[in-house]
């Protein structure tokens, strides 16, 4: 890994085409002609540059850690910069509560609410629509099993809460901007990066002070800004992240063949039930967005996707209507918990074992354009190195069946935060290896894992071949009726436990 | 080791000077001298952690690594490292708000000397803080032959077993300089999960808080 930096930054094209000397470095060079005066001044304004965290990417995931960061008292002293060209960082973002839901959304796990709660960014979401559910159905278009899960199962309130991205970003903004810790944003993109900036000896005229930014990292702006990160530098910055090509991270992963298709739609009544049915080309999700809306979430192949784009609103809500009615395959039947021989699973029953199957409400009107996005698993080989940590689909990119990429997200930047607090209580140095490592240590094993499951999923739906269609009509049932192992689903998909089955 | 070692004289100087646990910077304010400081392992975090401090170390290649170490970020460059010994700032009567010593005293040739130089050090109602190991089975046989000769963390030959105190004598030397141990913990390896943890057992690695009489 250090050989792979080495050689990387041997070649970096910056270190090489700009002279040390010039406006990144502080030390001052022959003294009494002009350039030594600029120096001289880019001395003094280049310490303002020093920042104890950058972070890389001012999404959900990047905003998450600096309001966490703001929220614990050993954090929030430290100077963080945050660098990302969307310009509603500086201007906010506007919310109408007149305007139609974005397609853009993303499901919260209770585990993710409580965290937001606790650095006290819930209550602006709160103020904005949001839509918690507590029911679940989940089925396929053989029609021989469906699961029902009820937030009672496990004695709870809710599954879950959908909220729009936008919504999810700007409460992170509010909370942020309402804390009291130093934070400077940055609108232009990372162009390069040093990690190990060289100790070029500064002997000259008897002068010999090493460069004062060796413990730190330096980052260049799209710009010109040039900002040295004091330790840790965080990669937030999505599935294509900058910040993990230039630290060289290795990257695991394949694309599905396969795109999904996003928009906003409407119901005659009220939704207050997230369903899935899995079709022979990928599942479609409704999920409730609130008020009468509903987000859908529809996973095919690319060609497909194309086509349903193109189709016109009426016939794209009848497709719609059609796949989870009676399209592809008939109705599962619904049985009821009273019939006799389900009565030695009596014991213990989940509520939601009773309920019968039920047919998600008609879409009566398209409310927003389509947006389509191909799909892959990517996932990072080592989420830390020396000044760097990556969180987020900048570590991992998931399927979005199970609606769990985000919420991995946030688990990795409150698991980051605390990490960097609990190395500042003794006094360590933020952007040492050893530190970091234990912050890859608890997400890696737990990430890998989801996604693990996640892409089984996706590949044991994706086959249409009769035995194993009677297999998952069965593990249906089973999730339906065991009520051990329905909990236990409930428990990992709501971000309860770390790993499935091992409670 | 060290976050665990840190975590000890974090705890026991915040409570001891009464100084806020939640601060980021807690040792604001005291000065402390890191005897056999080393490579300034130790004096860095404490350095971050607000103190003043001073490390020294008899060998001088040690001193020269440190301070090019410390320079490397602004929160530590204002360390005092000097090639010397505990003896020698004693002459120069120095004194220190806290007197930490890791490690060392099974080094020393004459350990009751060592404590009365470390004593002197401290001013009256400061505190001065020693790690050891203790002189046991179980330690000879995971510091010496496991750590020595089988796992080759440390060179062959760095402990003598004959030189190390078991905590009732530390005390006892301790007591005869005038400083009352008010605390102390042991340091445990988990070989699983490869961290150290505080623990009551004190039966190998060990570290003593105490007090300087005075005050």
């Amino acid at each position: 890994m250090n050989r792979l930096l080495a050689r990387r930054f041997a070649g970096n094209s910056c270190l090489v085409r700009v002279p040390w000397r010039s406006f990144c470095d502080a030390a001052a060079v022959n003294s009494g002609t002009a350039q030594a005066k600029h120096a001289e001044k880019q001395r003094l304004t280049s310490h303002s540059e020093e920042y104890d965290v950058a972070i890389v990417g001012g999404g959900m995931v990047g905003m998450a850690v600096a309001c966490s960061l703001a929220s614990m008292s050993l954090t929030k002293h430290l100077n963080v910069a945050i660098i990302d060209s969307n310009p509603a960082l500086v201007n906010g973002i506007t919310i109408k509560k007149e305007d139609p839901p974005d397609p853009r959304v993303s499901t919260v796990t209770p585990a993710t609410i409580s965290l937001f709660k606790e650095i006290g960014a819930w209550e602006y979401v709160q103020q904005h629509r949001h839509a918690y559910f507590d029911k679940m159905q989940v089925w396929d278009y053989t029609g021989l099993g469906y699961t029902r899960y009820n937030a009672r199962d496990v004695s709870k309130e809710v599954l879950g809460c959908v909220v729009e991205n936008k919504v999810l970003q700007s409460s992170l903004l509010s909370c942020i901007q309402n804390a009291d810790i130093r934070k400077t944003v940055f609108p232009a993109r990372l162009t390069s990066m040093n990690l190990n900036p060289s100790s070029i000896p500064t002997e000259l005229n008897g002068t010999s002070s090493t460069s004062p930014w060796r413990g730190f990292a330096r980052l260049e702006l799209s710009d010109g800004t040039c900002i040295h990160a004091k330790l840790v530098q965080v990669g937030a910055d999505g599935s294509k992240s900058n910040v993990r090509e230039l630290s060289g991270f290795k990257t695991t992963g394949w694309n599905y063949a396969q795109n999904a298709i996003i928009c906003t739609v409407e119901h005659t009544v009220e939704n207050n039930c997230a369903w899935q049915r899995f079709l022979p080309s990928g599942p479609i999700a409704v999920l409730p967005i609130g008020e009468n809306f509903s987000n859908i979430v529809w996973t095919m192949s690319p060609n497909e996707s194309s086509e349903l784009k193109s189709l016109t609103e009426s016939d794209f809500i009848k497709s719609v209507n059609h796949a989870l009615d009676y399209g592809y395959g008939p109705h599962p039947k619904s049985s009821s918990a009273r019939d006799g021989d389900l009565s030695w699973f009596g014991a213990g029953l989940t509520s939601s074992a009773g309920e019968g199957f039920t047919v998600p409400p008609r879409v009566v009107r398209l409310a927003s354009e389509r947006m389509v996005f191909p799909l892959s698993l990517k996932h990072a080989n080592s989420y830390v190195a020396k000044h760097v940590a990556l969180v987020g689909d900048a570590a991992h990119t998931v399927h979005p069946l199970a609606g769990q990429g985000v919420n991995l997200g946030f688990g990795d930047a409150f698991a980051l935060s605390r990490v960097i607090g609990e190395g500042i209580a003794v006094g360590s140095d933020i952007g040492e290896v050893s530190l970091l490592r234990r912050y890859e240590a608890e997400r890696r094993p737990a990430n890998i894992v989801m996604m693990a499951i996640l892409d089984g999923f996706q590949k044991v739906y994706s086959i249409d071949f009769g035995p194993l269609n009677i297999v998952r009509a069965a593990a249906f049932n089973a999730a339906n009726y065991f009520s051990p192992l329905k909990r236990n689903i409930i428990s990992y998909a709501s971000g309860e436990q770390r790993l499935p089955l091992f409670t | 080791m060290n976050p665990t070692r840190l975590a000890f004289i974090r705890s026991t100087l915040c409570r001891h000077f009464r100084k806020d646990t939640n601060s980021a910077r807690p040792l604001e304010g005291l000065k402390i001298i890191d005897v056999g400081c080393g490579g300034g392992i130790l004096s860095e975090p404490l350095a971050r952690m607000g103190a003043v401090v001073t490390g020294i170390d008899a060998v001088d290649k040690n001193i020269k690594i440190a301070r090019v170490h410390a320079d490397l970020d602004p929160g530590t460059s204002n360390i005092e490292y000097s090639c010397t010994t505990a003896e020698k700032l004693v002459e120069e009567q120095r004194k220190f708000d806290a007197v930490i010593a890791l490690e060392v005293i099974e080094h020393v040739a004459n350990p009751a000397e060592f404590c009365k130089s470390l004593s002197a050090l401290t001013t009256p109602g400061g505190a001065t803080v020693i790690s050891t190991i203790n002189r046991s089975m179980r330690a000879y046989a995971t510091a010496i032959v496991a750590a020595e000769y089988i796992l080759h963390w440390l060179p062959k030959g760095t402990h003598q077993w004959s030189s190390f105190l078991t905590p009732e004598e530390l005390a006892l030397i301790l007591k005869r300089a005038s400083v009352s141990v008010k605390e102390m913990a042991g340091f445990v390896y988990n070989p699983l999960t490869g961290r150290w943890s505080l623990s009551d057992d004190i039966s190998v690695n060990f570290i003593a808080f105490g007090t300087k009489d005075g005050q």
